[in-house]
């Protein structure tokens, strides 16, 4: 470790960073403070942010003052024969009165905002949020639109062999797109762990809990671009999962929401379609690194101990059926969660993917898995 | 009563056994407290150790040093260790020293099960070590292990992290069982409830506290135990269960932990601040009754660690009012501590050094803490690193620099040698540089918007990072320090009297230095 360590010491970023390091110079206040954001609410959020930090700068000053004066002034030289006093009614009433009435001054601003917060009644567009081990999926329930987003930011920058781009761990596949001056409300919820949906420019943070939907609103009238994060420790790639909204105006709305409903269309015609085995496994590569790679790896070696491998797996290789059953339905007790979210173009192309890479073709009976397999795997469920 | 000291009495003239085995079988108080003494600095070594692992990892933006599922669980680990191994034992060791002697009592009510319950510690963190060698690697759930993450999500070690923390509870039960009963048994004739030594106060309460909220931890790890390896769901949404039961659960138990880990530091901090302004504490009643008040107020504010869960708008309003409630009686506290020093005759050893810091950093944490009350802002605040810097600016300038204090403070009268006051002094100045370097940034880090428990972060926030890193590594190897300094004085050094301190008040101080194997087998006489 210390020795990595000291590789990073010698490398050529030490002169940038120490720079940096005086922090005053390069530090801008917003580096330092709160965001203020965009919304109503979350003004209101940073004035009330500002006022309770204020108010403890001024009881902090005034306690250290009369502290530090006494260090100064009542040392042993200056001060030999220490004075008698103890307990005084009147004092400690004082201070014990007081600051109940700073705290009322305080709490009576604070229950006002959070009654506002709390305002739930239905939005102009409801948007429900699943948080996924360790992923975001949307879907809009008026419009029928529905996707993950998944984080974007390459491998190689987190690993430090590229450079990092600007939105470094704050990038994602597909943006969250909503219509400014709309009421928005989103329904959050889980699918396996406990995640939470923070967006600090609304000042949103919501836990999503598998088997509840807590909901949040906002009302953004600024179109632009705004990031957000998970805060609940969710795993593994807890810190890889950020959150993006994209406010524009209706019309452009509009617009995305069309091109969406479209995309599912094209999609659709997709699972009728003949495929070849080299068509599937190009496909499923794409999937498996977004959906599969965390676990199972890129090797398909699995963590030992945690994440069972694919390459080589009995399953993989020689049991069709019951690998589209993993898939479909997940593995009780386990991290293995069903993907049936998934469309059945995807389904197909990334079990033929794990079927046919690592040498498990030669190894196993090297059959494809089609779209249709999975259609017809639902068929008797429904 | 009478009979517990004449036997002492009989064998006052025998002293400790020789060899490995006069620690392994002591039933002695003093023994027993060097044991819990040294081993919680053994795992606050440990812990720091991977503190330094995570301080180092987030040294640069990537990841360099180990990967997010090792780094999770070293921040799991990091807390259990220092909560539970470190902060814990350190006070149980401090209050098996001195409980005895300042009440005038010849040993703890209990002195068998003072040794069971000093012996089963080091099994639970050798257990809990040992999963890091485990197939999946050690917990990496966070110390809080909210399911289902802990449940269907955990590696198989959480097996084994369960039954550890259930031998770490039944071991602070225990032991506070055994405050409780000392106390309130073997008070010398005259040592009045009303005149106890404020650390005996702050000891009992922190005693009621353990005994309330123990079982509660262990209810919770025994509903996970189940829902893991029986087959129920009691955190388990699928099964008909509720994840944010849980919550609740853990921090019933988790906020009365939180003063437990800071009321024995009250007392400490209140005596070491009379001894050395040399005059009376300012209000000795007021004192009492705000730790009371405090103790209470902890079972009725636990939901503020959830503010976010989508509690009804009545419970977060509830919760709010309530915690901010808890700053009125530790604004009492404050007050008195600079009350006291006010016109007093201040010299500044390192104890007080000590002292004086944990009072300014203390209240800087309270006050980001009564910041994190306010429901609205806490949406903003809430599992970000300003949730981290108040937290370790309650704990690490809070009970930790008490705990050094009380080292500082005693160690004449336990090992019978004055510590080196230039080297003490040294190392007061590095650990208070080191941790303001280190938590102060993580203040800003946290309103600018990084969540805690990430092994990797955006570009705007490297350049705090790295100065805290840099301020994690000054007050880890400070403690290096610490320990040569602590070395140093039980090997040799000046003799100290029995009075050590020009102004220290107690019956410890009535006794030799260092303090006889066994003091007080016939209660002292009190005026």
């Amino acid at each position: 470790m210390f020795f990595k360590l000291f590789k990073i010491l010698k490398g050529k970023a030490i002169p940038f960073y120490l720079l940096l390091i005086s922090p005053a110079l390069s530090a801008d206040w917003f580096a330092l403070n709160m965001t203020r954001g965009i919304t109503d609410i979350s003004n209101e959020v940073f004035e009330l942010h500002m006022l309770i930090f204020w108010i403890c700068v001024a009881i902090g000053a005034l306690v250290f003052s009369v502290m530090f004066y006494s260090m100064w002034a009542h040392t042993k030289e200056k001060n030999p024969v220490p004075a008698k006093f103890h307990e005084n009614h009147k004092l400690e009433i004082a201070w014990t009165i007081i600051p109940f009435l700073i705290l009322i001054a305080m709490a009576v601003p604070a229950s006002k905002t959070l009654v506002k917060i709390y305002d739930d009644e239905a939005g102009d567009i409801n948007i429900q949020v699943t948080g996924y081990q360790w992923k975001w999926q949307y879907r809009y329930l008026e419009d029928d639109v529905s996707f993950f987003a998944n984080l974007s930011t390459d491998l190689d920058e987190i690993y430090n062999l590229v450079p990092k781009g600007e939105n470094y761990l704050q990038e994602v596949d597909e943006m969250v797109v909503i219509p400014a001056g709309k009421k928005i409300r989103f329904l959050i919820t889980a699918n396996d762990v406990i995640h939470s949906w923070w967006m600090p420019s609304f000042a949103i943070k919501q836990d999503a809990i598998p088997g509840f939907v807590n909901t949040a609103w906002t009302i953004v009238d600024e179109p632009g671009i705004y990031r957000g994060k998970c805060t609940e420790l969710c795993g593994k790639n807890h810190g890889f999962m950020p959150i993006v909204v994209k406010v524009v105006e209706q019309a452009e709305y509009e617009e995305w929401v069309f091109g969406k409903r479209q995309e599912a269309i094209k999609l659709a015609e997709l699972t009728t379609k003949e495929w070849s085995a080299e068509e599937l496994v190009a496909r499923g590569e794409g999937i498996y690194e977004v959906n599969c790679v965390a676990c199972h790896q890129t090797s398909g070696q699995g963590i030992s101990g945690i994440f069972p491998a694919l390459a080589g797996s009995d399953i993989v290789m020689n049991n069709k059926d019951r690998n589209i059953e993993i898939l479909m339905e997940g593995v009780q007790g386990a991290a293995m969660n069903s993907f049936s979210y998934l469309s059945e173009v995807e389904l197909a192309a990334v079990i033929t993917y794990t079927r046919q890479s690592w040498g498990n073709a030669d190894k196993g009976d090297g059959e494809i898995v089609i779209p249709k397999d999975i259609v017809d795997y639902k068929e008797p469920k429904i | 009563m009478s009979a517990v000291i004449e036997n002492h009495h009989e064998d006052h003239h025998h002293g400790p056994a020789k060899g490995i085995t006069r620690w392994l079988y002591t039933t002695n108080h003093k023994d027993i407290g060097t044991l819990y003494l040294w081993f919680s600095f053994a795992m606050f070594l440990i812990g720091g150790a991977m503190a330094m692992v995570i301080r180092a990892e987030l040294f640069q933006p990537g990841m360099q040093i180990v990967e997010p599922e090792f780094y999770n669980q070293m921040i799991t680990l990091h807390g259990l260790i220092m909560i539970f191994g470190g902060v814990m034992p350190a006070f149980v060791g401090l209050a098996n020293w001195l409980v005895p002697m300042m009440i005038g009592a010849p040993d703890m009510a209990l002195p068998r099960m003072n040794n069971l319950s000093f012996w089963i510690l080091p099994f639970a963190f050798f257990i809990l070590l040992s999963s890091l060698f485990m197939e999946g690697g050690a917990p990496n759930f966070g110390w809080t292990f909210y399911a289902p993450l802990s449940t269907t999500y955990a590696p198989p070690s959480v097996t084994f992290f369960i039954f550890s923390v259930h031998i770490m509870g039944a071991s602070s039960i225990m032991g506070a069982i055994n405050v409780v009963v000392t106390i309130m048994n073997m008070r010398a004739p005259g040592v009045d409830l009303m005149k106890m030594p404020l650390f005996v106060w702050s000891w009992l309460i922190t005693a009621y506290l353990l005994i309330a909220v123990m079982p509660v931890l262990a209810g919770a790890v025994t509903m996970m135990l189940m829902d893991i390896h029986f087959g129920t769901s009691f955190f388990n949404a699928a099964g008909g269960g509720d994840p944010v039961l849980f919550q609740h659960i853990f921090w019933f138990f988790g906020h009365p932990e939180v003063y437990i880990m800071i009321l024995p530091a009250f007392g400490i901090v209140s005596h070491i601040i009379e001894t050395f302004s040399r005059k009376q504490l300012f209000g000795y009643s007021s004192m009492v009754w705000a730790m009371l008040s405090i103790a209470i107020l902890s079972f009725v504010v636990w939901a503020h660690h959830m503010f976010t869960v989508g509690l009804p708008l009545a419970a977060e309003i509830f919760f709010m009012w309530a915690t901010m409630l808890i700053a009125v009686p530790t604004g009492v506290k404050v007050f008195n501590w600079v009350a006291t020093m006010f016109r007093g005759s201040i010299t500044f050893e390192t104890p007080m050094l000590f002292a004086i810091a944990f009072v300014v950093l203390f209240t800087i944490g309270g006050l980001s803490g009564l910041m994190l009350a306010i429901v609205p802002a806490d949406f903003q605040y809430h599992d970000t690193y300003f949730v981290v810097a108040h937290f370790h600016y309650v704990l690490v300038p809070g009970a930790i620099f008490s705990i050094m204090a009380a080292v500082y403070y005693w160690i004449p009268k336990w090992s019978g040698n004055m510590y080196d006051e230039r080297l003490g002094k040294l190392h007061f100045w590095l650990s208070f540089a080191g941790v303001n370097i280190t938590f102060f940034p993580q203040h800003f880090i946290g309103l600018a918007g990084m969540p805690r428990r990430y092994p990797d972060y955006a570009l705007q926030f490297a350049d705090w990072n790295m100065v805290s890193s840099v301020g994690a590594f000054l007050f880890g190897f400070s403690q290096i320090l610490f320990l040569f300094i602590v070395l140093k004085t039980v090997m040799g050094g000046k003799k100290a009297t029995g009075q050590v301190w020009e102004g220290a008040k107690g019956l410890e101080w009535t006794v030799a230095s260092p303090a006889p194997y066994h003091t007080f087998s016939t209660p002292p006489k009190i005026d």
